[in-house]
């Protein structure tokens, strides 16, 4: 690895299945280990429900479900990732789901290339690109787009590229 | 300035809105028959604060108008104007414009010159007049001092208090301006200084006999002592040729003459009183402040809670470092301590964000006080319990729903006199404020003696809205229940205060989001009642918890009417398809929480198995059918917008003993749910 000591960000990156996929460490918070939720009630099916992290109430969203892949059962190694993001100006933290988490990875803007497009059959919204490190195709994610849309009418327009 | 003046500027508006509602209180309170000196020098100073504050800061337009007013309050304190019904009134409409002026200086606003100008012509037009009418009036029995004798010097008598120079003011550089007016005699008086070992050279032991030969107007001296008046003891006193004598006493006291008596009396009337009221004014404006005023024995106590707590945390946590079986009783005493400390602090701190009703209740006097003239009503308010506590956030948010209340009573309770005289009622009506703690909430009640709900034309009114139909049967309750409807008003005529028919719903609704409720009780011909019922603080609830499923929900108890076993022959059919049961006279909808909620699993999807808790929201009742009670607990509430966003059917949620998170249901927002569809209940799941 060449050094980079000029520019780059570090990203923490986890997996979801055989998929890599990272987020700027910076907006990671913490990281827990899964425990039970408690359910929203009438909430999109990503929103598995709220938890209390030390007293504040932080929505959990399970990111397979999230980005349209099917979800599988929880177990030891299941991680909830707390990350903090920007609404309008506020900060707030959400946990999402994740299989397992892996390295810190950097890059530069010259190592991030653009997300390839899919057209209709995938939504990319939530990516800010893509990264390679040891031959892995890592997707970078921009948590800000994590939250559920406000409506119906938005989820539906998300879903069309 | 050198010194940047604008962070003063937001306690000089802090303050000046304070004294113009102690000037607006005093001013209603004073009866024109009996005049209260220690009232009118209230008011004075408070106009003198604001002068001279707003002078200090470059408000000119504000010191020019409030200087006028000082001048009318100085010659009533003075006694050499009487206080006459016409001029208090005058001085309220100028409170008015005065307080007007402030908000717009504050905000940076624009003033309504127009009005300023117009008031201003009016203060000065009472002034004008009455100057020399002072002998006639039937508060003076002595003489006025002949205006025409000859003022060549004042005598006056400076005692500062010990602590004067501590703030800043210099007896010398005072007296130095002084001897700038004119030829100054200065005698000073050693005779109260202590020894020297004792002395504390910050302390002001010294006070000075001052004879000033110059032909000045008093306001003159005044100006100079300005900074001073509140820490010294101050007499001035006019010198006419050779004999000191004394400007007439204001009304209540002795006849003039002596310098002595008098110059005590004047010493009196300065020594201003410590106790500045500061519990009862409240912010000005509208806008709530961020700030708030906390007793210091709060404070006190909240720090002693603390101690408490710190010397039982380091008692466990002593027993924790060796711990064996055997101390495991004074483990439980000292949990059942640290559990008893906990709650206190608790209160404690709960009481810090509590003020007095009153501040709410203040506006009042005055409104009744305008808008029964502007009715040509007879109406006298009584107000009680102004002192119980309430938390800001609620005090801030209760005003306008109970000034739209008040405004309800007096124009559409009250009848005019006339009314009242031929039904045999005293013509002047009451309106009653009461306030009290009642079973863990507060209860502000709106008691009137006029007409009552008018049942018939409730219903007429109802039934023209199409919301009622024809031979529809209704309790009073539920007919009283309909004034709470959006658009709903039986005034004839839409007067400017009220009658447009859009208030009495977000009143409510109003009500409804700090947690609290509202009814009304009626009867026709004797008055009305609005009772209103609110938690005592906003972040704690009292809930029930129940179960649902493997769910656990809170439902805060203010909306709980009952919990019901529910037998199969209380149930009824409603074309098929709603579930409803019979609660003494009424047939109630049930709402199953499972479906509202997709709870998958519930244990009782047969009405019998579970329990229906009764509820009401927004004047609706329903029963609710869940598993089981597991409790009833004081929970904080925590907000889900905060980091997620609002869930229908869900206020808050709040985090149990065993550390899980509950949801906290919103009523309203359940029955909302509920009638969009989900869940009114299946018929064909019961047995």
């Amino acid at each position: 690895m060449t050094h980079h000591e000029d520019e780059g960000e570090e990203y923490l990156t986890f997996r979801l299945g055989d998929e890599s996929y990272g987020v700027d460490i910076l907006k990671v918070q913490e990281i827990r280990g899964w425990e039970p939720v408690t359910r929203i009630p009438n909430a999109p099916v990503f929103v598995q429900g709220v938890l209390n992290l030390r007293g504040a109430i932080v929505p959990v969203f399970d990111l397979r479900q999230r980005l349209g892949m099917p979800s599988r059962g929880y177990d030891k190694e299941t991680v909830v990732i707390v990350v903090r993001i920007n609404e309008s100006e506020a900060e707030k933290n959400i946990g999402v789901v994740v299989d397992a988490v892996s390295d810190v990875m950097r890059a530069t803007i010259d190592d991030i290339s653009k997300t390839p497009d899919f057209g209709a059959r995938l939504s990319t919204d939530f990516m800010v690109g893509v990264a390679t490190a040891d031959d892995k195709m890592i997707m970078l994610l921009d948590v800000n787009r994590l939250q559920p849309p406000e409506a119906a009418g938005e989820a539906a327009e998300a879903s069309v590229a | 300035m050198s010194i940047d003046m604008a962070q003063f500027h937001q306690v000089f508006f802090e303050e000046s809105f304070e004294g113009l509602d102690v000037m607006e209180s005093g001013l209603l309170s004073m009866d024109p028959g009996e005049v209260d000196d220690e009232a009118i020098n209230a008011i004075f100073r408070a106009a003198h604060s604001i002068k001279g504050g707003s002078g200090t800061f470059g408000f000119n337009d504000v010191a020019g108008f409030t200087h006028v007013m000082e001048t009318l309050l100085d010659e009533m304190r003075d006694g050499r104007r009487p206080v006459t019904h016409e001029a208090v009134e005058v001085l309220l409409r100028s409170v008015d414009v005065l307080r007007e002026m402030l908000t717009a200086t504050r905000d940076s606003d624009a003033m309504n010159e127009a009005r300023i100008q117009a008031q201003q012509a009016e203060l000065e037009a009472l002034l004008a007049a009455a100057a020399g009418d002072v002998v006639e009036s039937a508060q003076l029995d002595t003489a006025v001092e002949p205006e025409t004798v000859k003022i060549n010097g004042w005598h006056i008598v400076f005692r500062p208090h010990l602590h004067m120079m501590r703030t800043g003011n210099d007896p010398l550089r005072i007296i130095r301006e002084l001897a700038g007016l004119g030829e100054l005699q200065v005698e000073g008086d050693v005779s109260l200084l202590p020894r020297f070992s004792e002395f504390d050279p910050e302390e002001c032991h010294l006070s000075w006999d001052l004879h000033l030969k110059s032909a000045v107007e008093r306001s003159a001296i005044e100006d100079i002592f300005d900074w001073v008046e509140d820490d010294c003891d101050l007499a001035i006193m006019p010198i006419h040729d050779a004999v000191t004598t004394e400007v007439p006493p204001p009304p209540v006291a002795a006849p003039v003459a002596l310098a002595e008596p008098a110059k005590e009396r004047r010493q009196l009337q300065r020594r201003v009183p410590e106790d500045r009221r500061t519990q009862d004014r409240r912010a000005g404006g509208s806008t709530a402040s961020s700030s708030i005023r906390v007793d210091i024995a709060k404070i006190d106590g909240l720090i002693n809670r603390v101690g408490e707590l710190v010397i039982t945390q380091s008692m466990l946590s002593m027993l924790g470092e060796e711990f064996h079986l055997g101390q495991l009783d004074r483990l439980r005493d000292g949990l059942a301590q640290l559990d008893r400390h906990t709650r206190e602090l608790q209160e404690s701190v709960m009481q810090i964000r509590m003020l007095p009703i009153s501040f709410t209740f203040s506006r009042f006097p005055r409104l009744v006080h305008d808008l029964s003239a502007k009715l040509g009503k007879k109406i006298e308010l009584k107000m009680t319990g102004e002192s119980t506590e309430v938390d800001k956030t609620v005090i801030e948010k209760i005003g306008d729903p109970l000034v739209h209340l008040v405004r309800n009573s007096l124009d559409h309770g009250i009848e005019m006199p006339e009314q009242r005289a031929a039904a045999g009622k005293p013509e002047t009506g009451t309106v009653q404020l009461n306030a009290y703690h009642k079973g863990g909430n507060i209860v502000i009640e709106i008691k009137d003696d006029g007409q009552g709900l008018d049942r018939e034309r409730i219903l007429n009114k109802a039934m023209e809205r199409g919301l009622v139909s024809e031979g529809d049967s209704l309790s009073d309750r539920q007919i009283h229940d309909l004034i709470f409807q959006p658009g709903f008003s039986t005034a004839d005529q839409v007067s400017d205060v009220s009658g447009r028919g859009v208030g009495m719903d977000v009143v409510r609704r109003n009500i409804n989001e700090l947690g609290g409720s509202v009814e009304i009780e009626s009867e026709a011909g004797q008055g009305s009642a609005i009772i209103i019922r609110l938690p005592l603080t906003l972040a704690i609830l009292d809930g029930q918890t129940i179960s649902v499923g493997r769910e656990t929900y809170i439902i805060p108890l203010v909306s709980i009417i009952e919990s019901i076993q529910v037998r199969q022959e209380m149930i009824r059919l409603v074309a098929g398809r709603g579930e409803t049961f019979r609660l003494r006279d009424d047939y109630l909808p049930i709402i199953r929480l499972h479906e509202v909620f997709g709870i998958e699993n519930p244990q009782a999807s047969d009405l019998a198995d579970g329990l229906l808790v009764v509820v009401e929201g927004e004047g609706k009742r329903f029963g609710i059918l869940v598993d089981d009670l597991v409790g009833q607990q004081q929970v904080v509430i925590k907000s889900l917008e905060a980091n997620y966003k609002k869930v229908d059917g869900v206020s808050g949620a709040t985090i149990l003993g065993d550390g899980s998170v509950a949801l906290i249901l919103d009523i309203p927002g359940i029955i909302r749910l509920a009638a969009q569809g989900a869940g009114l209940g299946d018929y064909r799941k019961t047995a």
